[in-house]
């Protein structure tokens, strides 16, 4: 991937962009799992932004109703539960709607995760690749040791130092998805210096900072948005793993994984705990995938399939 | 070859500081006093700044850090406070299971990944092809924690097939096994299919195959040999994430191997434990990186010159 | 984590969820004859079960999911190694059935000075340790030396500073100490600086278990994992994460024990793993408590009617309200708090192991009060309250509580009830670890979910359900008063308690001390909680050798059907 020419191409005319745009939105719209990928993302983001329309109930609220007489969850098919579509979970509260809910949860952790992630990984990403040297060389190795940090430990670790809430769940992960950014960035940037129009940047005098941003940024947009999409399925597949491990966002606030963890010591007595949150994530994570394997092919056609 | 090796394990030594730094430093802002959870309820708080004293943790971060390095580098990572055992060997009893269940997963890995990747390719378009890349997409989303708790729903409890967690025999290993595989075999299978792909319509292999070589042994001798390469290079980027599924898995499965032990150590505040767990599975992670450098090294000789 | 049907439970206090007394009727009937000698004692034994009698020999195969600590008396804090423990030493002291001491290594009681500072243990003889040499009256003061010793890092050194001259030896000012003192072979003689009832139990406890001191010194550190004891089973082999064995010693001095050839505890194993497997007769019981949903499960069902072993533990699970905190520094905040959470909906959430709790004695300890009728669940008049303090809308505050199943649950209906009057309360679910340290930080935690991480008593006495978690001692850094409750007044009717040597007189006291802090409303009793042991049915003995208010397990008492 490192070596492909960005097809955004040597310096372009908003004309010959705009071209570019259109072609890639023709191979993305032919993509048929990438359109169901960007359908799914564009659904769930809207069942995150309606959750109190669209959830029929307040997800926090444990009903009395919700529990049998041994004190169980209720499954979906008694009929005391129509009201409870999927039925209730380990506090008696309806499944449909924390699921609901989880929505915002993930997404709010995986998207701003990953806009922290971008950001540091970008900045360090382009920085040592392009000033490399001892500076650049510094940096990648750091990034290299960060790698090599047994992921799930090191956020475990950083999770129980700076007890868990939805901000410091945000900062975990992308304290853990950076590196990824970096290396790839390192390497597009290593490519892109060399060639003519950042030559010609620099031969006029423009400085560092401002060739990295202007010139050389451009150019990585579509590693960016292709790694931003991927990311986010990432994270939000660490998020629910951290939350499993009870290090997650904090109660009552629903999220796919902490269900997860509540709920499985209840997998063989109401499974349902368990299927449905986790299926949620699978499909969540399945969608951005797709979205960003769709963009990946749309955006880079010289990529290497 | 031997040089090589030499530099790439040279290279990982500031790798293994700097995490061990980076945990100590961590782990001494613990929001959890050690000597406290050693000590128990009943301790006066006499008995427990004693306690505290005596294992040191009243010193400054960096003595504390000399005094720890100085010590590991004599093979002596610190006594648990909870296993009431020294840390090495507590990790040397857990290691084997987590080592197993590597393993395990890497074959499943492997085994499921590269079969389905080419014959995918072989078949491209065929259901093959599209079943295997549907379960790879699906096995790339599925969360490993609760993989294991279907499976242990539908094959062990629903079932009967399999042993409900914990490690023995052959049986208990099966669905950890699994389901610290999967997720990596959908990697390896979409890999694997599309560099399987791109040799398929490399010149040489045509030219292979106008020659009226027969089907399989352009297979092997061509297609797998290259293949291999972006394959291995994969498996390099993919260690840390695949040692933290199995942690998961670990848990998942309630495996006795070092991942387990170290989510203990951090319920429990166990600092010789947590930092033991996290340096000695760095050292996996880094270990395993110099091995597949050097099976790249061996796969294409170019490298080595790099 | 998966399969963990309770919290971790890192220390003692823990432990002893695990629980269990007698009957009221049990112990009234008992505390009569408090020196019952062990012969009388293991010949009284009576299974209920089989008509034909206790049968010797047989295996007994036993599962835990975490690993054992260690073995090593002095060091053990943890629920699953002190019945372990017990297998291999033995204490002066020891329990009947129920709460009331009785000599075990000690040749009778010991003499009592009448100014309760003096107590002289003569031991029995021909006691022979696991390698084969006699119990001396040094092993004892050897023992209580090394628990006080601060090289041996004992968690248990605090039950013994009471012993004069223990202080000055911890401080090194002293090689020995002076209070203990061996008289001939066979006697030995502790002076306490204080008089103090409770000296008794904390000589029963597995602190003072009996070590020989060659065999500590020839293992080291690793004594834990190579314990001599003097026990009715000798331990034989440990395989690290997968399980220990322990033989019956064939040469025990109380006759006919132990019953069984061979106990064999397998570790890693988890609790729904292990109850399946006692379902299938795989395994002869089950050592982790019963997953709560996997209870709700059996609990009626027939099957498990013979392999069910219930009995109520002697553990209150509460809300600690940090009085130092705003606005709980106002009594009538904390006694809206007690008025407002739905215990009910708790125990059910249990799965219904467990009754609700209205004060905080557990009603099978001595001083329960089954006259008090406390704060009911009042939502109503808790909001009252809450105008009258001056939050008629209600605050906002903190709860801390550990994030292993099944406490954020509770945790979080407890928040919903606290909602119900207005209060919004946040949530946060930790590390175990994480909340200990927190809840002993001053004003740092408002209130603390002590599930799975309660105090709970050492020893059978209410006495230690005071001083460790609601004296004003405690009370500081680090401390267990996670009420930060400190009065007094509450203090020195704890004092004059512990000087008490009349019991009923004593139990006065106790109660009012009780009544006292419940008025003071420093905590909300959410619950007592209930033990449930699942075993094969061909394991057999009584209830209280299943589970014992002190010991748990009492594995030389319980027997093998050969069916």
């Amino acid at each position: 991937m490192t070596s492909q020419a960005s097809p955004l191409g040597e310096a372009m005319a908003p004309q010959a962009s705009e071209t570019f745009l259109a072609l890639a939105w023709r191979r993305f719209r032919r993509n048929r799992p990438a359109l169901f990928g960007a359908v799914f993302v564009l659904l769930l983001v809207t069942v995150a932004a309606l959750a109190p329309v669209l959830a029929p109930h307040d997800p926090a609220e444990q009903f009395s109703a919700g529990l049998t007489d041994q004190g169980l969850p209720v499954p979906s098919t008694l009929p005391a539960s129509r009201e409870f579509i999927l039925g209730t979970d380990q506090n008696g509260r309806d499944l449909l709607s924390r699921i609901v809910w989880g929505a915002r949860a993930s997404l709010t952790v995986g998207v701003l995760a990953n806009g922290l992630a971008l950001g540091i990984g970008v900045l360090l990403g382009a920085t040592a690749g392009y000033l490399g040297g001892w500076i650049g060389n510094a940096i990648m190795r750091f990034t290299d040791m960060m790698m090599a940090f047994p992921t799930l430990l090191l956020a475990i670790a950083l999770a129980a130092i700076l007890r868990p809430s939805l901000g410091i769940i945000i900062v975990v992960i992308g304290a853990v998805y950076w590196t990824w950014i970096a290396r790839v960035v390192y390497g597009e940037v290593m490519a892109i210096r060399e060639r003519q129009f950042v030559e010609s940047a620099r031969a006029i005098g423009a400085s560092s900072g401002r060739i990295i941003f202007w010139h050389i940024l451009p150019h990585l947009m579509p590693t960016i948005i292709v790694w931003g999409t991927l990311g986010i399925a990432n994270n939000v597949m660490l998020e629910a793993a951290l939350s499993y491990l009870g290090i997650g966002v904090q109660p009552p606030t629903p999220s796919w994984g902490g269900m997860i963890q509540q709920g499985q010591n209840f997998y063989r007595a109401a499974p349902w705990l368990v299927i449905y949150p986790g299926a949620a994530i699978m499909l969540t994570v399945l969608a951005f995938n797709l979205l960003g394997d769709g963009l990946r092919d749309a955006l880079d056609p010289y990529q290497r399939r | 070859m031997a040089k090589f090796l030499l530099k790439r394990l040279l290279l990982a030594v500031p790798v293994v500081v700097g995490i061990s730094v980076i945990t100590f430093v961590l782990l001494y802002f613990l929001p959890a006093d050690p000597a406290r959870m050693y000590a128990g309820p009943n301790a006066t708080v006499d008995t427990v700044n004693r306690i505290r004293h005596q294992l040191g943790l009243d010193q400054p971060v960096w003595v504390q850090y000399g005094r720890y390095v100085s010590r590991a580098v004599q093979g002596d990572l610190g006594y648990s406070y909870r296993l009431q055992m020294p840390v090495s060997q507590a990790l040397a009893s857990r290691f084997p299971y987590t080592l197993e269940l590597t393993l395990a997963g890497i074959f499943v890995e492997l085994l499921i990944g590269l079969t389905s990747g080419i014959a995918a390719a072989l078949r491209r378009g065929s259901w093959v092809d599209s079943a295997s890349m549907l379960l790879a997409l699906l096995g790339v989303a599925a969360p490993p924690f609760w993989l294991g708790l279907m499976f242990l729903y539908l094959f062990a409890y629903k079932a009967g097939l399999f042993p409900l967690g914990g490690a023995g025999g052959l049986s208990h290993l099966v669905l950890p096994a699994l389901t610290a595989g999967l997720g990596g075999a959908a990697w390896y299978a979409r890999m694997s299919r599309s560099s399987t792909l791109d040799i398929l319509h490399a010149d040489y292999v045509r030219t292979a195959r106008a020659k009226g070589l027969p089907g399989y042994r352009v297979l092997f001798k061509h297609v797998l040999r290259n293949a291999m390469n972006p394959i291995v290079t994969m498996a390099g980027m993919d260690i840390p994430w695949f040692i933290s599924g199995v942690v998961l898995v670990e848990i998942v499965f309630g495996w006795p191997g070092v991942g387990r032990l170290a989510v203990d150590a951090v319920q429990t505040a166990d600092i010789p434990l947590i930092m033991g767990t996290v340096i000695f599975t760095a050292m996996m992670v880094v270990v395993s990186s110099v091995l597949i450098d050097v099976a790249q090294a061996w796969l294409d000789p170019r490298v080595r010159t790099d | 984590m998966l399969r963990e049907p309770e919290a971790r439970r890192p220390l003692r206090l823990a432990a002893v969820m695990t629980v269990v007394s007698l009957l009221a009727a049990a112990l009234v009937a008992c505390s009569g004859k408090s020196s019952l000698g062990p012969d009388q004692q293991a010949g009284s034994q009576t299974p209920a079960a089989a008509s034909s009698g206790p049968q010797s020999g047989g295996s007994l195969t036993v599962a835990y999911k975490d690993d054992l600590a260690t073995l090593d008396p002095a060091i053990g804090y943890d629920w699953t190694n002190w019945p372990a423990e017990k297998m291999v030493f033995d204490g002066l002291l020891d329990y009947d059935k129920t709460t009331n001491l009785e000599p075990r290594l000690a040749d009778g009681m010991p003499q009592v000075s009448a100014d309760a500072k003096v107590y002289t243990f003569t031991l029995k003889k021909g006691v022979k340790f696991h390698n084969g040499r006699e119990l001396k009256a040094s092993d004892v003061a050897y023992t209580i030396t090394r628990v006080l010793d601060p090289k041996t890092k004992s968690p248990g050194a605090g039950f013994y500073t009471g012993i004069a001259g223990a202080q000055e030896f911890i401080d090194g000012k002293a090689t020995s100490v002076s209070g203990i003192k061996v008289k001939d072979d066979y006697s030995v003689e502790f002076t306490l600086a204080q008089p103090d009832v409770t000296f008794l139990n904390k000589m029963a406890l597995n602190f003072a278990f009996i070590v020989p001191k060659e065999e500590v010194e020839k293992w080291g550190d690793n004594f834990g994992h190579h314990p001599v004891g003097t026990g009715p089973f000798v331990f034989k082999d440990w395989v690290s994460g997968q399980q220990l064995t322990f033989e019956k010693n064939p040469g025990y001095f109380m006759s006919g024990l132990p019953k069984l050839d061979q106990v064999t505890i397998q570790v890693g194993v988890a609790p729904e793993v292990a109850l399946l497997r006692v379902e299938k007769g795989e395994l002869d019981l089950m050592g982790d408590p019963i997953p709560a949903a996997e209870y709700a499960r059996i609990k009626d069902d027939p099957a498990w009617k013979n392999r069910l072993t219930t009995q109520p533990q002697v553990s209150t699970i509460y809300v600690a309200i940090n009085t130092q905190v705003k606005p709980f520094t106002d009594v009538r905040v904390r006694r809206a708090l007690n008025m407002a959470v739905d215990k009910a909906r708790i125990v059910k959430l249990m799965g219904g192991r467990g009754t609700v709790a209205n004060q905080i004695l557990p009603p099978l300890m001595p001083g329960y009060d089954k006259g008090y009728q406390g704060y009911s669940y009042d939502p109503e008049g808790a909001k009252k309250l809450l105008a009258e303090a001056g939050y008629p809308n209600g605050f906002e505050t903190t709860m801390e509580a550990i994030s292993t199943d099944p406490q954020p649950k509770l945790a979080e209906s407890i928040q919903q009830d606290l909602a119900k009057i207005g209060v919004k309360m946040n949530l946060r679910t930790l590390a175990s670890s994480t909340v200990i340290d927190d809840a002993g930080t001053p004003k740092k935690v408002p209130l603390v979910w002590s599930g799975g991480l309660a105090w709970i008593q050492d020893y059978p006495d209410p006495d230690d359900f005071y001083g460790p978690i609601l004296g004003s001692a405690s009370a500081v850094q680090g401390g267990w008063n996670w009420s930060w409750y400190a009065n007094p007044e509450a203090d020195r009717l704890a004092d004059q308690a512990r000087a008490m040597t009349d019991k009923t007189a004593r139990m006065q006291v106790i109660q009012q001390l009780f009544k006292k802090l419940m008025d003071d409303a420093v905590w909300v009793p959410v619950y007592n909680g209930q033990y449930d042991i699942a075993h094969s049915e061909k394991l057999q003995g009584e209830p209280q050798d299943f589970a014992h208010p002190e010991h748990t397990l009492r594995y030389e008492y319980l027997w093998k059907a050969a069916k």
